[in-house]
């Protein structure tokens, strides 16, 4: 197989072209080319289609998945999504390093059916949610093959909607006040800017997953900048620089390569460093953040600001 | 006559080298003069020489007496990707600029090798782009762009590793399945050939070898479960002279080694490309790994002639020898990577840096191993068997849980070029270590569908992954020296008898490093992430360094 580090850039492989009978052990290799060619396998094959053609266009034109509900559809839409979707989106659509959560009865992009199958189709612009068949990898997914995915979806979806179990009002308070994480985090253009930008998350992460940053936040070091052809994204490495005249500079990398590096402080100031001018380069994964354990934040005040991100994040 | 222009070229070389020490990299004015009279005494050479518009398999045996041009995907016949230009050397390279950038307006990965013939430059990009350059100004002269179905099945982008050139043609392989032949002069089509059918999941993206009056080429498809094959097409023609199955089908030796109906849908493509001994008359062709790539389950046995290095005949086709790396892939390991032919001490050796972390070194005249060395993380094997090879553990067979092995699918290298430099006698490759959580499920064949069983997911570590460029030394083994990347790259290694190394990282820098320390000279930020082998030229006695980067093809000069 070629280059499967590809599967950083997301991968849908799946194509228009209808599925193929079974390869039986009776035939060799040949005769199935000469069978696969052959009139009568494609008269079948043009049968076979217009009929899903059909079907999925009488589907489109009144919007319904006409999967939905189809256990077996979902079956197969979860093997689907697992070569598809679930790189980002993480095994059983409970969100990745990078894809929103999915399980949640509330998306930030799409209610319906029809606007899910648009949004897998056609992408959403100024995100890394790629329209299907357009990475070079293979031709795509199918029509048919979309709706089972969503049919998968739609059956991994959290029925009770995820109500946070804390107080979003208290957790707003904490947020900006005793907290202490709006130093660091904006929410809806409130807060700062030297960690992530937390106005999304809510919406795209799960609860376990949030909460689990905020108690280890080493242990997984968020996403930043994703360069278009660059296999990977930078992460929120911690730096300590000291430039040639003693100055000493910590922060966290907004990028780096071979020969210089782009820091931000915790006074948000961007340092453009040259790294052979410099006396000292030191990165750390451990997280600029700070560890909030139990003394810091009780559980109860951190589902609070759980609640809250996600009351932002749903908007 | 020849050598003595490469004595000229040398002599301009050492006299830039003790300037340079004197002035303390400051040159004087008139010294510097000095220097270009000689460079354009050099350059009057090459214009007088006459224009030859014939690129003939005796020329192509003897590639290495016309350093100025570049006229196979890794320069010469023997894979070493070795430039015997010397005018760009360790005490110049802090100069180098960026000469010219050809924009191919193609998005995605660009991961061609230009050629470069007689101041003409043909290099491919993604869709099937082809186009031929003024090399000295990187003004196209043609282009060419295939019509493409709309449900090809590429595997890993839609790309293509570049051209082979003989005669007065250029030959492409198609991400449909063809074999093309385009007039060097115009782009026009010559001829074209179905190789086999694209709707289940055959395509070439391997730059072809021109071999004789052949054009051998591996095909691309074992993530769809093709029967992989190499073949080779009469340059004039097109007529298919042989195919090489590297599944071998009922009766043939090998066979055996296929559980059922499996080698139908073996795998085991072939592509990236090979090399070529002309006094053996030998073909090495290097092939991809059994599909499915990561579910063993349904083709027990040792799935021959994957993740293997074949010696063919070239006028036949037929096998000499195979060594496989390694047996029963469930890893995605392809052996794919370009096996270089090394002389040393005596002994006619081919060695290749493979996916699976371990270093061969094999004889070429039997395919005898000789050594395997590992040369980055791993955790799959800990034995070898009598023979020398490195053995797979139980414990690293893909679950259906998912079991974490080193290195991961991407391997600890991959399609990307290796060199050899003669100068150093160290073989330079790029390196990563990644481990990755290999995890399998049953999945039925289905034409033209991929067929994986499996999917993998980085691991959980939160250990990031690392890049490196490696330097080893063939005769023991031992990593010379390594540079860390920021982070792992796709890029391809260069060297020259200047003294240097060229390569590209994922941030987009094309780097000069020196070759006997691995010390970064000179670095040119390109915009974009190279997943491209470097390469070098001359035209008018001026050498150039090329690279592919982001959608854009640039070269390098001295100012």
């Amino acid at each position: 197989m070629t280059l499967r580090g590809d599967w950083f850039l997301i991968k849908p492989f799946f194509s228009i072209w209808p599925r193929f009978p079974k390869l039986e052990s009776r035939r060799d290799s040949v005769e199935f080319g000469k069978f696969l060619e052959g009139e009568f396998m494609f008269t079948r094959w043009c049968v076979g289609f217009a009929g899903l053609v059909l079907m999925v266009a009488v589907a489109a034109a009144n919007g319904q998945n006409p999967l939905a509900g189809d256990a077996k559809a979902a079956k197969a839409g979860e093997y689907e999504f697992r070569i598809n979707c679930a790189l980002c989106h993480g095994l059983g659509a409970r969100g990745g390093g990078r894809g929103p959560d999915l399980t949640r009865a509330v998306k930030k992009h799409t209610h319906s059916d029809a606007e899910m199958f648009q949004v897998i189709s056609n992408g959403i612009p100024g995100t890394a949610m790629p329209a299907n068949g357009t990475n070079g990898q293979g031709v795509g997914m199918t029509d048919v093959e979309i709706w089972q995915i969503i049919t998968y979806i739609r059956s991994q979806e959290v029925k009770a909607p995820a109500q946070a179990l804390g107080n979003a009002a208290h957790g707003k308070d904490l947020f900006y006040g005793d907290g202490n994480c709006s130093l660091c985090h904006m929410v809806a253009g409130k807060g700062g800017r030297l960690g992530p930008e937390l106005t999304g998350v809510g919406g795209s992460r799960t609860r376990e997953a949030i909460i689990d940053s905020v108690r280890n936040p080493s242990r997984r070091l968020a996403w930043g900048l994703t360069e278009a052809t660059k296999e990977f994204p930078q992460e929120y490495e911690s730096v300590t620089a000291v430039s040639a005249d003693g100055k000493k500079i910590t922060g966290v990398t907004l990028n780096e390569d071979s020969f210089s590096v782009q820091i931000m402080d915790a006074g948000e100031h961007i340092h453009l460093l040259e790294k052979d001018k410099l006396q000292l380069f030191q990165k750390s994964r451990e997280s600029a953040m700070p560890k909030y354990d139990v003394e810091v934040l009780s559980d109860k005040e951190l589902e609070d600001i759980v609640a809250y991100l996600v009351s932002v994040g749903a908007k | 006559m020849r050598r003595r222009v490469a004595g000229e070229n040398s002599f301009v070389m050492h006299t830039g080298r003790s300037l340079n020490h004197r002035g303390h990299g400051e040159m004087p004015l008139r010294s510097l003069r000095d220097l270009a009279l000689l460079t354009a005494c050099f350059a009057c050479w090459f214009v007088a020489s006459p224009a030859r518009a014939q690129v003939t398999f005796e020329r192509l045996v003897n590639s290495a007496k016309e350093p100025q041009n570049w006229m196979t995907y890794s320069g010469d016949y023997s894979g070493k990707r070795f430039s015997g230009l010397d005018q760009i050397h360790v005490a110049n390279a802090r100069t180098l600029v960026a000469k010219w950038v050809y924009q191919t307006t193609a998005t995605g990965k660009l991961e061609t090798t230009p050629l470069v013939v007689d101041g003409i430059l043909y290099a491919t990009a993604q869709d099937n782009r082809a186009f031929a350059l003024d090399a000295r100004t990187g003004r196209p002269i043609w282009m060419y762009q295939r019509q493409l179905p709309g449900d090809i099945r590429p595997c890993c982008g839609r790309v293509n590793r570049g051209l082979a050139i003989l005669g007065d043609k250029v030959f492409m392989g198609t991400l449909d399945a063809h074999v093309v032949a385009l007039d060097a002069k115009t782009g026009a089509v010559v001829w074209e050939v179905v190789a086999a059918d694209y709707r289940i999941g055959h395509s070439f993206t391997v730059a072809p070898l021109a071999v004789k009056n052949l054009v051998v080429i591996g095909v691309s498809g074992g993530e769809y479960g093709v029967r992989g094959f190499i073949d080779a097409y009469d340059a004039d023609t097109g007529e298919r002279k042989w195919r090489f199955y590297t599944v071998p089908g009922p009766g043939e030796p090998g066979h055996e080694t296929w559980e059922g109906d499996s080698w139908k849908v073996g795998g085991a493509p072939a592509w990236n490309t090979g090399t070529y001994d002309a006094v053996t008359n030998q073909i090495f062709w290097p092939t991809g790994n059994p599909a499915p790539s990561n579910r063993g389950e349904g083709r027990a046995g040792d799935n021959l002639y994957s993740n293997s290095l074949l010696a063919l005949n070239a006028d036949t086709g037929k096998m000499n020898w195979y060594f496989q790396f390694t047996k029963h892939d469930e890893h995605d390991w392809d052996a794919t990577q370009v096996p270089v032919m090394i002389d040393a001490g005596g002994k006619l050796l081919i060695a290749q840096a493979n996916r699976n972390g371990y270093f061969y070194v094999l004889d070429r005249s039997t395919g005898k191993l000789m050594s395997a060395t590992a040369f980055g993380k791993i955790t799959w094997s800990d034995t070898k068997d009598a023979e020398g090879r490195p053995v797979e553990k139980k414990e690293a067979s893909p679950t259906l849980e998912g079991h974490t092995v080193c290195p991961g699918a991407a391997g600890t290298t991959n399609f990307m070029a290796p060199t050899y430099d003669p100068q150093t006698a160290l073989f330079y490759v790029t390196a990563r270590d990644q481990c990755d959580t290999f995890s399998t499920a049953p999945q039925p064949y289905e034409a033209g569908h991929a067929y994986y069983g499996s999917a993998y997911f980085p691991s959980d570590e939160a250990e990031p992954y690392r890049g490196y460029l490696k330097a080893i030394d063939p005769a023991t083994g031992e990593i010379k020296w390594k540079f860390e990347h920021t982070s792992p790259t796709w890029s391809g290694v260069l060297s020259t008898a200047g003294g240097l190394l060229f390569s590209g990282d994922a941030e987009g820098n094309f780097i000069a490093f020196e070759a006997a320390s691995g010390k970064p000279l000179w670095h040119f930020q390109m915009g974009g992430a190279v997943y491209a082998a470097p390469m070098a030229f001359a035209v008018d006695g001026k050498e150039y360094v090329a690279i592919a980067a982001g959608s854009a093809v640039y070269a390098f000069g001295l100012p």
